[in-house]
């Protein structure tokens, strides 16, 4: 069950874990994975984002979205530490990623990441092969011997194998944008993540690109819970079950802050928001 | 409303700016010229050395590269020039140099871009590039004066440690005055290390931000970043750096003719007193006449000739490695 998968203090001696098994069928439909209390965001002295609270739930697609400069993309690298690196970056409040408070002091980043992936906006593939850009991320988790049939299922997962079989041993930057970032997320599920948080995902593709990226997110959701910001609000329409409006706020002070203005299903938000700011955004009065 | 189009009241001007195509004219030829003269002034050197250097060449023949034996004054006889002896002890110290300066050059590069705090980076980095600044007379110095006396103890303890092994212990053989092959080679690290360290950071600091959160949201450690994302990127480039490194320690004269020893001598024992090419020009130039002048003359062009095809070697390494670990792009 759900506890020893939970474990994110220290590397399993396994690292297969099979998603979308963790919890029960009973509460399936509307359990959450993971769970944000009153999160904000520092940078050094400075609030990016100020108390954010919404739960992730698991096996659908919650949308972030909100005008530039709200503090979306700041929230969702909160919710796998990949704002550890930037330097006097700082987190309050409880990210819960199955109940298990993701900075609290024995957690391992290196353990969040493995279980809560990214797929980033720019499709940044490392200059290797198509083949070494999927086995990277096996190879760093332990996972020895042939890799092929990971390889091959990952690269199926992301729709992408039928493209690129013939090609593996040819450089991912060879690629077109919108198979790189397909790439980008083959790689990605080959370590077999729980939750995949999507930075602007299509925001550098052509539609075409971005509706087989839409199209797969929604395949993705069989075995992952996925997050995904945007500035697209069609796109989140579309692909979205769950939609967090965010926008930024001036205080007495003249600073910006991100704020949290609604979260709730996506058809809901969409037609019958419940906040004024949020209507405003959706009908394109402001943003 | 008519949809005919208005002609505009003046003709825009699209012809060039007179000024403006002036100064593209001069910045065209003055980059050629620069880039010309390069390779005007690498080709005058060779023609002229190659030429001073010719009564000795044509003395010894292909003798002046395979021949061991240097001897400008014999007792009986021709003077005989052989570079090999010299050739081999240029070879020998560059590469313990590297051996030593490359690890320590990387390390401190992906530290200071890597794991530094932001605070310490420029104070260390000044440091390192003091390091350069240093004469290479002081080196010398340092080591003839310092280090090799100090030193002696340690070849003396690695002698008796690891002499008694087969191969291996040829490496460490018998001890002398602790001005040899080693001293020499320890000396030309300390010198490049501060090259390949500020060009390789250089390199590491180029590497994409996107890059490494890639490597990093797929659960990657610190160091498994580095190896996926930094190194990848980066390995033309520190070739490079060891490459200018390596141009410096085989072309490094003063220090060299201090430590090493002063001996004609191919041997595998590191411990022992050899010759470099680049000292033996400084050491003997002086008192030079003649075909002897030639001789040493010819060295530099050996050296030269050692310099160019190793960095073309390199280049051939990059290429390939880079294709391999890129996979092809066509």
């Amino acid at each position: 069950m759900a506890s020893n998968d939970t474990n994110l203090t220290t590397r399993p001696s396994v690292a297969v874990h099979a998603p979308g098994t963790t919890i029960s069928g009973a509460d399936s439909a509307n359990a959450s994975v993971m769970q944000l209390r009153d999160v904000s965001v520092y940078y050094g002295n400075y609030e990016a984002v100020r108390g954010t609270s919404m739960p992730i739930q698991q096996n659908q697609v919650t949308a972030m979205i909100g005008p530039s400069g709200c503090g979306k993309s700041t929230v969702l690298r909160a919710l796998n530490r990949m704002n550890d690196p930037i330097p006097g970056a700082r987190v309050s409040g409880d990210v819960l990623f199955h109940g298990q408070d993701l900075y609290a002091k024995d957690v391992d980043p290196i353990q969040v990441r493995r279980r809560i992936g990214m797929v980033f906006q720019k499709p940044n593939p490392f200059p290797k092969s198509i083949y070494d850009n999927v086995a990277y991320g096996l190879r760093i988790n332990g996972i020895k011997g042939r890799l092929d049939d990971h390889v091959e299922e990952a690269l199926t997962k992301a729709a992408l194998w039928d493209e690129v079989k013939d090609k593996l041993r040819k450089s991912a930057l060879a690629l077109s944008g919108g198979q790189q970032q397909r790439l980008c997320i083959a790689r990605t599920i080959a370590v077999k993540p729980e939750v995949i948080l999507m930075d602007e995902p299509c925001s550098a593709l052509d539609p075409i690109a971005t509706a087989k990226i839409e199209d797969l997110i929604f395949e993705l959701t069989n075995d992952y819970t996925i997050v995904i910001v945007t500035h697209n609000m069609q796109q989140a329409a579309r692909v979205s079950h769950y939609t967090a409006f965010f926008t930024a706020e001036v205080d007495e002070a003249q600073e910006r802050h991100g704020r949290l203005v609604e979260f709730s299903q996506t058809g809901k938000l969409f037609t019958n928001p419940a906040d004024k700011r949020t209507e405003d955004y959706i009908t394109g009065r402001f943003g | 409303m008519t949809l005919t189009n208005n002609p505009p009241a003046t003709k825009p001007t699209l012809t060039q700016r007179g000024s403006s195509a002036l100064g593209d004219r001069i910045f065209s030829w003055w980059t050629l010229g620069t880039g010309l003269l390069v390779l005007a002034i690498l080709g005058l050197i060779l023609i002229t050395t190659v030429r001073e250097a010719w009564p000795a060449f044509d003395a010894m023949g292909l003798r002046f590269i395979t021949e061991r034996v240097w001897d400008p004054n014999p007792a009986t006889g021709d003077a005989i020039f052989g570079a090999l002896s010299f050739a081999y002890g240029t070879a020998v110290s560059s590469l313990i140099a590297l051996l030593f300066a490359v690890p320590v050059s990387v390390g401190i590069a992906l530290f200071l871009t890597e794991l530094a705090p932001r605070r310490l980076r420029g104070p260390a980095v000044t440091v390192i590039d003091l390091l350069a600044a240093v004469p290479s007379v002081v080196f010398g110095l340092w080591g003839i004066l310092v280090v090799a006396p100090a030193l002696v103890p340690i070849y003396q303890w690695m002698h008796d440690v690891f002499g008694g092994i087969p191969l291996l212990g040829r490496l460490f053989g018998p001890v002398g005055s602790g001005r040899n092959f080693m001293t020499a080679g320890l000396i030309l690290a300390i010198m490049v290390t501060p090259i390949i360290t500020s060009i390789t950071r250089e390199v590491f600091s180029t590497v994409p931000r996107a890059d490494k959160d890639a490597a990093l949201a797929l659960g990657a450690t610190r160091w498994e970043m580095i190896r996926g994302a930094v190194f990848p990127h980066s390995f033309g480039g520190v070739v490079g750096a060891v490459m200018l490194g390596l141009g410096r320690a085989m072309g490094e004269t003063i220090a060299v003719a201090l430590v090493i020893g002063g001996a004609t001598n191919i041997t595998a024992n590191l411990f022992s007193p050899g010759n470099s090419m680049a000292a033996v020009i400084v050491q003997q130039f002086g008192e030079s006449t003649g075909t002897f002048t030639a001789a040493l003359i010819g060295l530099g062009v050996v050296l030269f000739a050692m310099t160019v095809l190793i960095n073309v070697l390199a280049q051939v390494v990059v290429r390939r490695a880079e294709a391999r670990m890129k996979g092809s792009v066509a």
